[in-house]
């Protein structure tokens, strides 16, 4: 089933943004503070009714499916996601099973497993949450997203607490998702993760899309300049871009 | 939900009521019952009031562990966020206009009461409230509700009245009659299936709204679950036996280390050892000599639940320091 957004407006947030994500692809949605980031991936989530226009689930309207399709379909990582007891991983993976709360419990078992084995977490399967490192922890609670095996994983900045290599592991880990069949859409805030590992980016900027693509056409440097209003440049190869910020180099001086 | 805590805790039922049955101002001896009255005693006076004790501790541990899991707020308590105040403003109303002289009408109006407090604090703070917040809005729906309380106190139309009021704001399970135990045994058991059937979404909370929502739990219905669940268990306890606090914030925190901390698995064992806990204190309120009558259970409570608190918090202070 497709994911995707026709002209979504949400007051004062989002004004008029048509996207449209492929499965089997990561869409990074990028963009300055205040862009409407979140917000455009609450509505895509279903968790925000936009004003005016609808996001489409395979077709349909989200708002014309249930709410229980919905959360089969669809999983949800908020952003610096909380967990308010002290529970074992496996316990905070199962609570992934509720969309599927009447499918018989040999099935729930196999995605808990298999959730827990694609995050790499078998060792740390009964860790209470609170003895979790960072990167353990932001893995538990993909593995939570992972174990309602929903078609669509939505993460609202998962790098964000990460460190280098936490980060790098776990895009990997989204990497394979893809491969899987399903569909990742994520918002990022660092352009270079972006750049090294989406098929598909998506530039915010004060609620309208201002461009989108491939990231080396959509995260192109006069789209940075104009977006985040800051000098850029890529430096590197394609898939180990690194993004040299501040000074404005005599290229920029001259395209003035 | 750890069953062989749930057998624990049966087991302990099963050794504590035949014991409360025996133990009072007057003991009977099981195997010579030398008081002449044995018979009477059991069954119209002790037998209902342990009904009753387990009924309302049950009821209230359910309530407290629900509302923990609802609030995602370890302090959280019926009695302390004003739920158990606003069943009793709703119950101090029916003595106060007389409507208390009919026994059905004084339940209601302690569920209407519990219920509406309920409502408030989800309104208030029941979106997407933190910690602070909750506890700030129970502490404001809990001093409307005494105030409103001492209102009609002090308007109270004959002192007779007024005894009558101040005497159950203290909460006591002393001479009750079986009518109670049909009132409260019934409307809890219905308030702790409610609580019961909400307990997956509970788990859900434990991630936060927005995941909990994404997980498809319906927050106005959870919420409503919630009201009515808790307004019942607390609603029913506080019109048979005035309010008694501490109980649903005690409970949930002995039993958790022995579960794996999910709310749903919580709300069971903590309604059975709501029960084990008033059962026993009940009996000691019983049988403590004391001048002038016996302790009440709500006040011993609180003196036990006071110095919990304060543990509580310094454990809580200690791990933000």
């Amino acid at each position: 089933m497709s994911l995707g957004a026709s002209n979504l407006s949400v007051k004062n947030r989002l004004d008029g943004v048509s996207l449209q994500c492929r499965r089997g692809m990561v869409t990074a949605i990028c963009g300055p503070n205040g862009a409407g980031k979140s917000t455009l991936l609450s509505c895509m989530a279903g968790l925000l009714r936009p004003d005016v226009g609808d996001v489409q689930l395979g077709g349909r309207p989200l708002s014309q499916c249930s709410t229980a399709q919905r959360a089969q379909w669809i999983g949800y990582l908020p952003q610096s996601p909380e967990v308010a007891w002290d529970v074992s991983v496996e316990v905070l993976v199962s609570i992934g099973r509720l969309p599927w709360k009447d499918a018989p419990a040999k099935e729930a078992q196999e995605a808990i497993d298999e959730a827990i084995a694609a995050m790499d977490l078998e060792a740390l399967r009964h860790r209470p949450v609170s003895r979790l490192s960072g990167g353990e922890r932001a893995r538990a609670l993909m593995a939570r997203v992972l174990a309602t095996r929903p078609g669509w994983v939505l993460a609202d900045e998962p790098f964000a607490n990460l460190d280098l290599a936490h980060a790098a592991a776990l895009m990997r880990r989204f990497r394979q998702q893809t491969r899987a069949g399903r569909g990742v859409v994520l918002v990022l805030h660092d352009l270079a993760t972006a750049m090294n590992h989406a098929d598909q980016v998506v530039v915010l900027k004060n609620g309208r899309v201002e461009a989108e693509g491939p990231p080396e056409i959509a995260l192109a440097r006069e789209v940075i300049h104009r977006v985040w209003n800051c000098p850029a440049r890529w430096l590197g190869d394609p898939g180990e871009r690194a993004l040299s910020l501040g000074q404005p180099s005599p290229f920029t001086l001259d395209a003035r | 939900m750890n069953p062989r805590l749930v057998l624990l805790l049966l087991a302990g039922l099963l050794v504590a009521v035949p014991l409360s049955l025996l133990a009072g101002r007057v003991w009977i001896d099981p195997f010579s019952p030398t008081a002449h009255n044995a018979s009477i005693i059991l069954v119209q006076l002790r037998l209902p009031r342990a009904v009753l004790a387990l009924a309302v501790g049950a009821g209230l541990g359910a309530a407290g562990a629900a509302m923990q899991g609802f609030l995602r707020n370890p302090l959280a308590d019926p009695g302390l966020f004003g739920i158990a105040p606003g069943a009793a403003l709703g119950a101090v109303l029916s003595f106060w206009t007389g409507y208390a002289a009919s026994p059905w009408l004084l339940p209601v109006f302690a569920l209407a009461g519990a219920c509406g407090a309920m409502t408030l604090l989800a309104l208030i703070a029941g979106r997407s409230g933190g910690v602070a917040l909750f506890t700030l809005a129970g502490l404001m729906v809990s001093s409307l509700a005494g105030a409103l309380m001492s209102l009609a106190i002090s308007l109270s139309p004959s002192p007779f009245a007024m005894t009558e009021i101040v005497t159950w704001t203290m909460g006591s399970l002393a001479d009750r009659s079986w009518r109670e135990v049909w009132i409260a045994l019934p409307l809890t058991a219905a308030g702790i299936g409610v609580l019961l059937a909400a307990g997956r979404s509970l788990n859900a909370l434990t991630l936060g709204e927005a995941a909990a929502r994404s997980l498809g739990v319906e927050p106005f219905q959870l919420q409503a679950m919630m009201i009515i669940g808790i307004g019942l268990t607390v609603g029913s306890g506080v019109a048979v036996a005035g309010i008694i606090g501490f109980v649903g914030l005690m409970v949930p925190h002995f039993v958790r280390p022995f579960t794996d901390h999910r709310p749903s698995s919580l709300i069971v064992p903590s309604a059975l050892a709501g029960a084990l806990l008033l059962l026993i204190s009940d009996c000691l309120c019983r049988v403590l000599p004391l001048a002038g009558g016996e302790l009440r259970l709500g006040i011993a409570l609180s003196l036990l639940g006071t110095p919990f608190f304060l543990h509580l918090l310094l454990k809580m202070r200690q791990e933000l320091a």
